[in-house]
């Protein structure tokens, strides 16, 4: 019999198969591993467990989740996700094919990424797309490494103090180790302080500019005149946004930015406890070649048929070593397939729906919360589509809410401090929930 | 897959007035509208499709494909065995739990990751692990900016140099450039390992860290492990492991117990979970007693009274990869691949890897040339075919196979062979699914000899047969807009 299900080997097929090669053992196929090197006792880990004792392994684990009903943003959107996406993306075809190298074998994979890079680039209203990096943070780090390289000797990039503070910290961190300083420009009100921006522009030596759309705390900045001012001190304008603002927003594109990054999580992907989402980075014609990662390009083949292929991946790890604009190599491949079905079956008048509907849920929290006297708007004067900053009135504090609502399965928010909540309203959450929530808010006793 | 190219994009079946979304029905009082001066029109060129449509346009498109569940991808340093099914059922098991829930709703998803970092502690011989990194490549940064952190800590900022092997993964030294080091690379011997002599000879106090991989990238076990650890660290450098081959030395020996201080494990390779085509995959980092504190945040951190909480920050980390904690749902897929297998199962996963090498090689070095001899570990490299008096070369060699329904190699690395031809099979793959490759590529070494046209002009049978690449690079259509402005290019 053979050793595991996963294993076709019988006992016949490995002796059989040593026999071919000329050894008598295992074991002598490793003789070259010096024995102070091999292991000395057996893994300290579980013996084999049936599939069945693998599934209550793991429901004993899920058991100990709670499934809230999710008030909660700050990057990661509780979102539909529409049933076709899973059946499609569970096929095994996409699934478990590797980076389509060989484009012969591979035309599903290439034919999607670029559906996906079309799909972005209308979002963003930019030229182009690569075919997706890890998340948000790191596809903003990556498009401030593209900018310091597209100015050649530029040291410094600045970001706006209402970029959301996880992506800033792993741009900081990139930062750091590439020699960047990265300076950040001061907020006021909710909004960047357009007049520091101006300042520190003057100051010289500018590689790249990065503001969030919408910002940290929901609220929709306006960006015009921003890109005229960055390229006036011929510094490039990046944008890291939220996909799913994009059905609605201005684009990127019609700002004159010159890279829109962010997360595409927003696009009905699940929650999945913070991974995989998609990281996107959308530019202008003029800057493709310095785009890290993966890119697929149409072409013809030999029978003239309209096919698709890897291409300008002179730019590339595996091409390039260590003067290639970014080491990236795996991506979040299928998580482009989630977005093109998604984005296929929602089109341009689902995305507005999506939006109109956290729009009105936001609007109608606010107004109830508001008349509880314990929460308000923060920026009630600023522009916001489904995330706002709520402040906690007195006598209560963001813990206090926190629990409260835990204890009835709602996740009421991201404590930003001890009076402050940053709160999202989405598709997901009915009148029913809202009313639930404003409900409890006005149940709790200030002390 | 298709006999026949599916050559649609979703774009050709869009038609105005279609619809594909189920929304609930809309009664709020407010409407985006309020907000119109910052928004647009609309997306421009958005398909509109219906359910059905858009459900049969992707499950023709997948059949122009080719994944480990439809043939064999012999395709070396990338570590293509079987996806298990029933990790792909409890990966659902996080799809609503959101990343800044309170730890006391999370308890189960922490003691997940805590788990499998455990876990992977007693297979590489490491202190301590994130599971963060997005990627291979995207640990190897995460594990030199871990070194970054060390230097930093002992006030030693003149090393600014990182070792790779010239046989190395092209992610080594673009991961090494991306964390601000300069890269030299050490020669490796005719047999494929390192050059001691060549490291000596680079080893100085500029030096913050070698990158090797063990077994190599042409599959040989480097032998003197021991003494090039002591080396490096003589030089007060440290020793980093890239997991990419660490398949066949499960059951064997484990990195820490060789001295590598640093490494990052590719779960889409050794722990099963699936490419994707591409993504996503997870390369969690372990490092060496005494390097814990560099680690990135967020980090999951047990308390005294046993729960676990998320670490935002820390001030002795080198700081964040990552928003969150990274691609959560392929640890459960590696954690369910290790509690399925057990360690019983999981130590011969290795030696039947390395048997499935060695097999193959063994049954094909008449015909064509390997230039190091065995017994090679997960995964070998021939220099081609024997008979060079053909002119049928490694990328013929590679496509010809796709006519009879494998994947090919991977090609022309590594570097250090004009002709490679990297072969790795994996412990998933029948002696019978061996015994078929092994034949077809001695089918085509008798090719290659008595019709080389046929192998030259391979593939014949596939879907797509000779895309343009150079046109592809120099007049690149590279969206659907672009390709509507520029109907044909050729």
């Amino acid at each position: 019999m053979s050793i595991h299900r996963y294993f076709p080997h019988s006992d016949a097929d490995i002796s059989a198969m040593l026999d071919r090669c000329g050894h008598k053992s295992l074991d002598e196929l490793y003789s070259d591993v010096a024995p102070e090197l091999r292991l000395r006792k057996p893994y300290d880990l579980p013996e084999e467990m049936s599939e069945t004792e693998v599934r209550r392994y793991f429901e004993n684990l899920f058991s100990q989740n709670r499934r809230m009903v999710c008030f909660a943003g700050g990057g990661f959107y509780d979102h539909y996700t529409p049933a076709v996406i899973d059946a499609i993306i569970s096929r095994s075809e996409f699934l478990t094919a590797y980076t389509p190298y060989q484009p012969e074998i591979s035309q599903g994979t290439l034919q999607y990424i670029f559906e996906y890079q079309s799909m972005m680039a209308s979002l963003t209203g930019l030229d182009v797309s690569n075919a997706s990096m890890y998340d948000g943070a790191t596809a903003t780090a990556e498009a401030m490494l593209m900018a310091v390289s597209a100015s050649r000797k530029k040291k410094r990039v600045l970001i706006s103090a209402t970029v959301n503070p996880a992506v800033a910290r792993v741009v900081s961190t990139y930062a750091r180790y590439h020699g960047v300083a990265l300076e950040v420009i001061p907020d006021h009100d909710g909004e960047t302080l357009r007049s520091e921006l101006e300042a520190m522009l003057g100051a010289g030596d500018v590689a790249g500019v990065i503001a969030a759309y919408p910002n940290y705390y929901g609220i929709v900045e306006d960006y015009s005149g921003w890109a005229d001012l960055c390229h006036s001190h011929k510094a490039l304008f990046i944008l890291n946004c939220r996909a799913s603002a994009l059905g609605i927003l201005k684009s990127p594109g019609s700002l004159s930015a010159d890279i829109a990054c962010g997360d595409a999580q927003s696009l009905g992907m699940p929650l999945n406890y913070g991974g995989p989402g998609l990281g996107f980075l959308c530019t202008t014609n003029a800057l493709v070649r310095k785009m890290p990662g993966r890119i697929v390009g149409r072409t013809t083949d030999a029978e003239g048929r309209r096919v698709f292929v890897l291409t300008l991946q002179a730019r590339e790890q595996h091409i390039r070593r260590e003067k290639a604009t970014s080491n990236i190599c795996s991506n979040q491949g299928l998580m482009a397939l989630h977005t093109v079905v998604y984005l296929s079956l929602m089109g341009n008048e689902g995305l507005r729906q999506v939006n109109d509907l956290g729009y009105g849920g936001l609007r109608l929290l606010a107004e109830k919360l508001e008349a509880t006297g314990k929460m308000k708007l923060k920026y009630p004067d600023r522009p916001f589509i489904d995330e706002a900053v709520f402040e906690i009135a007195d006598g209560l504090n963001a813990d206090t809410i926190l629990e409260a609502a835990a204890k009835e399965g709602i996740l009421a928010g991201i404590k930003l401090d001890e009076r402050e909540l940053l709160v999202a309203v989405t598709e997901m959450q009915s009148p029913a929930d809202i009313e639930r929530y404003a409900n409890l808010i006005a149940s709790l006793k200030k002390s | 897959m298709n006999a026949k190219l599916y050559d649609k994009l979703i774009f050709e079946h869009s038609a105005p007035g279609r619809k594909g979304f189920s929304l609930p029905r809309n009664t709020y009082s407010h409407h985006i509208g309020e907000i119109a001066s910052l928004c647009r029109d609309r997306v421009d060129d958005l398909p509109e499709v219906d359910e059905p449509t858009v459900v049969r346009h992707y499950t023709n498109m997948s059949n122009n494909n080719f994944g480990v569940d439809t043939g064999f991808y012999p395709l070396g340093s990338c570590t293509m065995k079987y996806n298990p099914k029933i990790n792909e059922e409890l990966a659902a098991g996080v799809k609503g739990l959101h990343p800044a829930q309170p730890a006391s709703t999370v308890q189960g998803a922490l003691e997940i990751y805590r788990r499998l970092e455990l876990a992977l502690c007693e297979i590489g011989g490491m202190a301590e692990f994130t599971l963060n990194p997005f990627a291979g490549a995207h640990g190897e940064l995460t594990g030199l900016l871990v070194i970054r952190a060390y230097h930093a800590s002992r006030d030693d900022f003149g090393r600014k140099t990182v070792i790779v092997p010239d046989s190395a993964h092209g992610t080594n030294p673009a991961s090494a450039a991306v964390a601000g080091f300069n890269i030299v690379e050490v020669k490796s011997l005719p047999d494929g390992t390192v050059d001691i002599d060549d490291l000596a000879s680079k080893l100085d106090d500029s030096v913050a860290a070698m990158m090797m991989t063990n077994p190599n990238t042409v599959g040989m076990f480097e032998k003197n492990i021991p003494a090039i650890a002591e080396m490096v660290h003589k030089a007060g450098a440290l020793l980093y492991y890239d997991g990419a081959n660490l398949n066949p030395m499960l059951g064997i020996a484990r990195p820490g117990d060789m001295g590598f201080d640093v490494m990052h494990i590719n779960l889409h390779k050794t722990f099963s979970t699936p490419h994707g085509g591409g993504g996503p995959g997870a390369g969690p980092v372990g490092v060496r007693a005494g390097l814990e504190k560099f680690l990135p945040t967020p980090r999951v951190i047990k308390k005294d009274d046993g729960s676990l909480y998320v670490e935002r920050f820390n001030d002795s980390s080198f700081g964040s990869i990552s928003a969150w904690l990274g691609n959560f749902t392929v640890y459960i897929k590696a954690l369910a691949y290790i509690l399925s297998l057990g360690r019983d199962a999981l130590s011969m996963a290795g030696q039947l890897a390395t048997l499935n090498a060695n097999y193959i090689m063994h049954s094909l070095d008449d015909l064509y040339k390997l230039p190091i001899p065995g017994p090679c570990k997960h995964e070998f490299v021939f220099d081609g075919l024997k008979d060079k008096s053909t002119g049928v070369t490694t990328l013929n060699v590679a496509k010809r196979l796709l006519d009879f329904g494998f994947h090919a190699p991977t090609i022309y690395f590594p570097l250090l062979f004009h002709e490679s031809l990297m072969i790795e099979p994996t412990e998933t793959e029948s002696r019978e699914t061996l015994d078929r490759f092994i034949e077809v590529m001695r089918e085509i070494a008798r090719e290659a000899a008595e019709a080389p046209d046929k192998v030259k002009e391979a593939p014949h049978d596939t879907p797509v047969r000779h895309p343009d690449d150079t046109e592809a690079a120099l007049h690149p259509i590279l969206t659907w807009k672009q390709l509507c402005d520029k109907p044909t290019a050729s």
